[in-house]
Formats: structure tokens, C-alpha cells, sequence
């Protein structure tokens, strides 16, 4: 049975300093999985090489059991890859509605037509809809999205990656800057991702990673430390040294 | 069902976003009425209408792909060189040569957008000037083809539709390229608000982003840049069409920067920009022209210079004020 | 051939001397200012004045184009270039286009638009042979001149508290801040200097590019392949660049007179393409 995704040695060196060191990482089908490390692990840089924003100085990705080590970005999420980001990346001229509606529009092949009407078009809509809806945007969504409150624009970028309808779906520090009256929403987002999506969790907030997890690989100075459920990663003692003075429910 | 009406209200928002607004209707309504309106001013009427489809060609990769451009004039050059040659040794019918002048430039447009797709926004300004430099030049050197310094001279045309003559009071002319303009607007008002129009607002907005959405930008933004140099060669050929006569100074560098003008004045990025730009600058020129003929050079710049500086805020200002009042009084909400 | 390798280096010293302060200032407050051209034509027109109306010697005439224009590099930054930092790229290059328009046809109005000429002094005149390769006495002077600019602009910036303050302003201008840096004063000093050696430039220029009121319009491109070929951060890359854009248009315009202004502009085009951040400069991944 094939991993949703995986790499094979892994590599990154920006000149002298080695990001990423021979990874191999295994994400479950299903898999609700978190990488955690200290800050400067690495973790940002291998989710780059996962997505294509990096080009990684040796070793495989595969994808579905496919190699798209070498697929330009746009590709990786046509073949079911999605993302989001640590800082919120959104369009912002837009509202929710045109931003999933474009996600949407891309996925069913609409993107490169000049001449369709997107309010026509059957499917755009239902689907559209279905998501705004889903992530509750749908009192929001014609709101321009420079203007809506960050836990929200959080969740837009959750809805935004996931209206791609990815199998694997790499969510980056989904709780960063977060306020904490919000966070909660946000978490229960995460918490009802259907189960056919694989997803991949990298967070700092242990709170939410024992909550979600379960299974949490340790990355450290790019290498992997430690693998395992989340009661073996607590016990590890090698993680308990690397976790040395930063605060964590362990 | 709740899900049902949901999708109503979706449908209903993504409509309103391209629904045609009474204001213009009205502009266009009274751009052809102009016609009637001031039969002694159609020659500049025709200028102001040429150089809004340049505009509107400028404003399709600026204000929706987020492309600056500082050699725009190279496209407007091609088309008007390709109508020229086309109407003096191959076919006198404007609408042929319309679209020979349309492809020409849209071929130039496909070739150079791999210059334009990398790196920041200060080496697309240097590649876009330079290749509108390299093409004055090679007009400059194949004076046998391109009449050189000169210019293109000897080009009679033929009527429009084999119906209308152009005559000297500009008639035809202004009909012509109004016309011309009008249809090119439709097809670029559709195209701004299909999935693809959206895709390019994406990627102006934030590339990264775009891209990470399954947006494939080197594409789409070739395919607006071939695009908007068709409009450019377009509002060329209606140049050399319309004043039987092409000379080096449509590849001039002023040509771009007024363009860049036009654009500011009128804002870029809801496709009027270039055609209220285009009026307001016409008529500052002739305004300016009728003062000081030999120096409006100078006159532009300060206006330039100060519309920037802080001119643009309160123009726009007063502009959105008045706007929002009428549209208060007009029906249905504006977006 | 020797010879036109020659001219050709020597163009690319002024070049130098033009394009550097464009540079400097460009990296420095990320401000596209498409007016440095102008800077230059004063420069140049306060040479000719000095020595026609007021009998300066040559020598004396360099020294003042660069004072006129550092002045009003200064009044000009304090007062309208200053609101322009933050605004967008786009903003900025109008703004400097309107200012080189006004420029043009104000130098047009008052100076009228015929060719200016400088009377070199003799000993600046005529040529001598050296091993069979003509030497233009004033060429040799220019490249003597700029060449003397360069090494100290060069040990300026990397060897002076000075400089190295300016680098750390290039580098990142927030942290600089944070360093105590004083940044605008930098901005203010940096920008006159910059402006003083385009002066400077336009003055030494005009022997070899001549000087009319299009002068900002011509020559824009050349400053600008200069910043773009050469990068902004540092004085090395822009001479490369201006050296090889000197000998490239000397070279090109004398083996292919027909086409050789547009061999500068491809090779430009190819330039950018290639490597889009310079040739120069490390690429900021």
C-alpha cells in the first residue's frame, strides 16, 4: 500500500548551511500527522521542497506513489497537493466568494477559458457554494478580504487549500497569530477534514498537535529526531533535550 | 432547501460583479452621439478614441496581471507599420488590415512575453523599453521598408466595408475606430470576468499564492500579454488607417510614457481607467497645446509630477464623491 | 582597433561616473529615479556657462558641475523627493518621468536646443601615438579622472565607517535603523553625492557624447543598464557594466554603423533575461 506521500533522502543546502538532511518521511493515507521541532528545524524549508517553492539539492518526492520531484507548483496541486501557508498568502482585492470560487474554477479546468461565464456555470457555483458554506464564510463572502478580522482570514486560507480537493493537504502553522477566542473555531476546521484527505499538521501549539495527532515526527536541524505516536514522542527523551527550555505540554 | 438558496445567493453575487451599470450605458450612448454632437471635432474625437484602446490594451496587463510596462509603443509601432505596408502593397480594406495589424503585434507580444515574465518589476521596465528601443531603431534602419525617418507615406485606403470612404473631416474615421473600440471593449469586458480574467487578478494579487492554487502564471500571463499587444497593434493599425501615414514616432518613448499617464490619470484595473484617462489627457494636451505649442512638454511633466505628488488623491477623491452619489441615485448597488 | 577599444573605455568611464550614483541611490532608497539624467545636463550646461559667460578654466568648470548639481540634488530630495519613498514603483517612475520632461523642456526654453560645445583647453587636445595606437589626449584625461573616482568611490564604500554604513543601509534599511544608522541623512548625502557625479559626468561627457536638451531622454537607457547589468550594491558592478556597455557601443557602432545602437539594447534585453538580477550582483534567493 502506497504512502500519500513520501520522500527518500530528502536534501537542502543553501551554501554552507544544510536545511533539510537526508529526510525520509512517510505520510499515511488518512494520516492525520504532525511535524513538530524548535524554531530554525527546518520544517518551513521541507514543506517548501514538498510544494515546489524549493528545489531540492538531491532525493525524491512521490506523491501517490508518483515522482513530481520535478513538477513545477501548479502541477503538485492538479495531482491532488495542496497547502497553506505560515503567513496567510490571499488575494487581496478579493472577497472569500471570488477567492474559492477561483481555486474551484482552477481544479475543474475552467481557468484557462476567456470567454465562460463564471455565475453560468453550474458546477463553479454548487461547488463554490459548498465550500463557503463548509468553512463558515457564507455571511463573509462578500466581503473584500483585507478587511475581514485574521482568524478568519486563517480560515479562508484553510478553505481556500482545501477547495482544490487535495489528498494530501499540508496545513503550516494554521494557528499562528491566531488569537486565542478564535482559535477554537479554527481548531474544530482542522478537527472535521473528511478522512480521505491525508493531511499534514506542522504547529509550535502542543495543545493543538495532541489534540489532532496521531502520529508526530521530530524534525531537528533539518534531520529527523524521532517518529512515533504522540505518547512515545512525549516520552522520547532525546525529544525532551531538544525541547530544552521552550515551553511545551509534554 | 437551505443549501439551494445558498447557491441563488452565490450565483447572484458572482452576477452583479459583471452586470452592466447605467453609467455605461450611458458613456457609450453618448460616445456615438458625439458623432452628432461635435461634427467639427472628430478628427481629435478619432485620436481620443485611438488612444483609448491603447489604454485599454495597457490597462489589461497593468491593472489586471500586475505587468508594468514602460515600451508599450513597440506594439502600437508593429501594428501600425503591419496595417501601413499591409493597405499600401497588399489590400487597401481597413478591416483586413485591422487584423494583420492585430496578428502582427500579437505575434511580437507571444515572442518577447518570456522577457517579461521574470525577474522584478525594474527589469521588466528595462526589457519592455529596450525591446521599444531595438524596434525604433530597426524602423529607423529599414528605411526602404518603413519609409525610415520620413515615414510611411503613399497609404490610400479603402472603405470601410466597402461602404464608407474616409474623408478629410474625419467622419468615417471616428465611426471606424469608436466601432473598433467598442467591439474590442466587449470582448475585453468578457474575458476580465470569465475564470481566466480571474485567474490574473490572482496572480497580480499574489503570485505565490496563484500559483500554489493551481494557477499556471507564466502561462496566463503570456496569454494577457499577447493579448493586450493585439489591442496595442490594433489601436495602431486605426492610427495608420485613419491618418494614411506612419512615422518613427509611434515607437517614440513619449508614446509609452503618455500611455503610463493616461492610465494613472484614469486608474487601471476596471477597464474605464483608460478611456476616461485617454479623454482627460487629449484634452489637457489640446488645452495645453493652444497655450504653449512648443513646450507642453514641460506642462505635462508638472502635471505629472504634481498628480502624483498628491494630485491624484484629491482627484480621485472628488471623482469617487461624485460617483458614489450618482450611483446612490442610479438603480441597483454598484459593487 | 586598439584605439576604438580605447574610446570605448574611455565612454565607459564616464558612463561609470553617470550610471554609479543611480546606482548607489537605487539600492539604497529603492527609489527608481528616471530624472538622473537630468542631474547630468545641468551639470553639463553649468560647465559650458562657467567657462563661456564667467571665463572659468576647464579644470575649475568639473569641480563646479558637480557642486551645482549635488545643490540641487539636495534641495530637490528635502523637498519632493522625499515624499515619494513610500510610494509604489510604478509612482516613482512617473514621478521621475514628469520631472525629466520638465527638465527637458525647461532646459529647451532656456538655454535654447542647439548643440553645446566645450572649448578644451590645448593641452587637452589632439592625440599622441604610442606604439603604433592613437591616444586622444582628452580620452586619456577622462579615464585618468574617472578612473581616480572610481578607486576612491570604491575605497569609500568599503573601507570608510561612511560606507560601511551605507552598505548595511543597502542591505536592509529597517535594521540599519535599528543600528542606530542615521538612514535619511544617509539618503540625503548619498542621493547629492549621487546627483554631484552625474553632474560631474555630464560635464566630462560632453566632449564625447555632446549635450543638448534631449540629453536626459537619450541617455536614460545607458544609466539604466548601468544600475541593472551592475546591480546596486556595489561600486564594482556598475563599473564592469559600464565598461562593457562603453566598449560594446563604441565597438558595435564602428564594425556595424547601420544597426549599432540596437546591438547595446539586445544585448541589454539578453543581459536581463539571463540573469534578471544583474550580472553582479548575488542573487537574493
Amino acid at each position: 500500500m502506497s504512502a500519500a506521500l513520501q520522500t527518500f533522502g530528502l536534501c537542502k543546502s543553501f551554501g554552507g548551511i544544510t536545511a533539510t538532511d537526508h529526510v525520509d518521511f512517510v505520510l499515511a493515507k488518512g494520516a492525520r500527522h504532525a511535524l513538530i521541532g524548535p524554531n530554525g528545524a527546518g520544517k518551513t524549508t521541507f514543506v517548501n521542497q514538498l510544494t515546489g517553492v524549493l528545489r531540492p539539492s538531491s532525493g525524491r518526492i512521490e506523491l501517490m506513489g508518483e515522482d513530481i520531484t520535478r513538477l513545477p507548483r501548479e502541477a503538485r496541486v492538479k495531482r491532488g497537493l495542496a497547502r497553506t501557508f505560515q503567513i496567510n498568502q490571499l488575494f487581496g482585492t478579493m472577497t472569500p466568494l471570488e477567492m474559492i470560487a477561483l481555486v474551484t474554477s482552477e481544479r475543474l479546468g475552467r481557468g484557462s477559458h476567456p470567454f465562460r461565464v463564471l455565475d453560468r456555470d453550474a458546477e463553479l457555483v454548487a461547488q463554490t457554494a459548498e465550500i463557503l458554506n463548509r468553512f463558515g464564510l457564507d455571511d463573509i463572502m462578500d466581503r473584500r478580504i483585507a478587511t475581514l478580522p485574521y482568524g478568519k482570514q486563517r480560515q479562508i486560507e484553510i478553505a481556500a487549500a482545501f477547495a482544490a480537493r487535495p489528498s494530501v493537504l499540508l496545513l503550516d502553522e494554521p494557528a499562528a497569530g491566531v488569537p486565542e477566542a478564535e482559535r477554537r473555531e479554527l481548531m474544530q476546521t482542522v478537527a472535521e477534514l473528511p478522512d480521505d484527505v491525508s493531511v499534514l499538521l506542522i504547529e509550535h501549539d502542543m495543545d493543538l498537535v495532541f489534540r489532532f495527532a496521531t502520529r508526530i515526527t521530530v524534525l531537528v536541524n533539518g534531520r529527523v529526531l524521532a517518529e512515533g505516536t504522540p505518547e512515545e514522542t512525549a516520552r522520547d527523551p532525546a525529544v525532551r533535550a531538544a525541547y530544552l527550555g521552550e515551553s511545551a505540554h509534554v | 432547501m437551505r443549501a439551494e438558496t445558498f447557491e441563488r445567493r452565490v450565483r447572484q453575487a458572482l452576477y452583479v460583479a459583471r452586470r452592466w451599470h447605467p453609467a455605461e450605458i450611458a458613456f457609450w450612448l453618448l460616445a456615438f452621439a458625439a458623432f452628432l454632437l461635435f461634427p467639427r471635432n472628430l478628427l481629435l474625437l478619432n485620436e481620443i478614441a485611438i488612444l483609448a484602446l491603447f489604454a485599454l490594451s495597457l490597462d489589461l496587463i497593468l491593472g489586471y496581471a500586475g505587468i508594468v510596462s514602460l515600451g508599450h509603443a513597440a506594439f502600437l509601432g508593429m501594428g501600425a507599420y503591419a496595417a501601413g505596408l499591409f493597405a499600401k502593397h497588399v489590400g487597401a480594406d481597413p478591416l483586413a488590415g485591422l487584423v494583420v495589424g492585430m496578428g502582427m503585434a500579437g505575434l511580437l507580444g507571444l515572442v518577447t512575453s518570456p522577457l517579461v515574465l521574470r525577474g522584478t518589476d525594474l527589469t521588466r521596465l528595462m526589457i519592455t523599453l529596450g525591446v521599444a528601443l531595438i524596434l525604433y531603431e530597426l524602423a529607423n534602419s529599414f528605411g526602404s521598408l518603413t519609409g525610415g525617418a520620413d515615414g510611411l507615406q503613399g497609404i490610400t485606403m479603402g472603405p470601410v466595408l466597402g461602404l464608407f470612404d474616409f474623408d478629410i473631416f474625419g467622419r468615417t474615421a471616428y465611426l471606424y475606430s469608436l466601432s473598433v473600440l467598442f467591439v474590442l471593449f466587449l470582448v475585453a469586458r468578457r474575458v476580465v470576468h470569465s475564470p481566466f480574467g480571474l485567474s490574473l487578478r490572482a496572480v497580480r494579487d499574489n503570485s505565490l499564492r496563484a500559483s500554489a492554487s493551481g494557477v499556471p502564471n507564466a502561462r496566463r500571463l503570456a496569454a494577457a500579454y499577447t493579448l493586450s499587444a493585439a489591442y496595442a497593434g490594433a489601436a495602431g493599425a486605426l492610427l495608420a488607417q485613419t491618418t494614411q501615414f506612419v512615422s518613427l514616432d509611434v515607437l517614440d518613448f513619449h508614446r509609452s510614457a503618455d500611455l503610463m499617464l493616461v492610465l494613472i490619470i484614469g486608474g487601471a484595473g476596471y477597464l474605464y481607467g483608460g478611456l476616461v484617462g485617454a479623454i482627460a489627457f487629449k484634452l489637457l494636451q489640446d488645452l495645453i497645446a493652444t497655450f504653449t505649442p512648443q513646450y507642453w512638454m514641460f506642462w505635462i511633466g508638472l502635471f505629472l509630477v504634481l498628480f502624483v505628488l498628491g494630485g491624484r488623491e484629491i482627484i480621485h477623491g472628488a471623482a469617487k464623491a461624485a460617483a458614489g452619489r450618482l450611483a446612490r441615485l442610479g438603480k441597483g448597488a454598484a459593487r | 582597433m586598439l584605439t576604438i577599444l580605447f574610446d570605448g573605455i574611455a565612454y565607459g568611464m564616464v558612463l561609470f561616473v553617470l550610471g554609479c550614483g543611480l546606482s548607489v541611490t537605487m539600492g539604497l532608497m529603492n527609489f527608481v529615479n528616471l530624472a538622473h539624467g537630468a542631474f547630468a545636463m545641468l551639470g553639463g550646461y553649468v560647465a559650458v556657462q562657467a567657462m563661456q559667460r564667467w571665463g572659468v578654466p576647464f579644470l575649475a568648470s568639473l569641480p563646479l558641475a558637480f557642486l551645482a548639481a549635488a545643490l540641487v540634488g539636495i534641495v530637490l530630495e528635502r523637498l519632493i523627493y522625499r515624499p515619494m519613498y513610500g510610494k509604489s514603483h510604478l509612482d516613482q517612475v512617473m514621478f521621475s518621468i514628469g520631472l525629466v520632461f520638465m527638465a527637458v523642456a525647461g532646459t529647451d526654453w532656456l538655454m535654447g536646443s542647439t548643440q553645446q560645445f566645450i572649448h578644451l583647453p590645448s593641452w587637452l587636445q589632439g592625440r599622441f601615438e604610442i606604439a603604433g595606437v592613437g591616444i586622444g589626449r582628452y580620452r586619456l584625461f577622462v579615464i585618468v579622472i574617472c578612473g581616480l573616482l572610481a578607486v576612491s568611490l570604491q575605497w569609500g564604500f568599503t573601507r570608510t565607517r561612511f560606507g560601511s554604513r551605507l552598505r548595511a543601509a543597502v542591505d536592509d534599511a529597517r535594521v540599519a535603523r535599528g543600528l542606530g544608522i542615521p538612514v535619511n541623512r544617509l539618503f540625503a548625502l548619498t542621493f547629492a553625492l549621487g546627483c554631484g557625479l552625474a553632474g560631474l559626468g555630464g560635464a566630462l561627457g560632453i566632449e564625447l557624447m555632446g549635450l543638448d536638451p534631449s540629453f536626459p531622454l537619450k541617455f536614460m537607457i545607458y544609466f539604466l543598464i548601468v544600475v541593472t547589468v551592475g546591480g546596486t550594491s556595489s561600486i564594482t558592478g556598475p563599473f564592469f557594466a559600464a565598461m562593457l556597455l562603453g566598449v560594446a557601443d563604441v565597438v558595435g557602432k564602428y564594425l556595424v554603423p547601420e544597426v549599432g545602437a540596437f546591438i547595446i539594447y539586445a544585448l541589454m534585453v539578453v543581459l536581463l533575461v539571463t540573469r534578471p538580477h544583474g550580472l553582479f550582483t548575488r542573487a537574493r534567493a
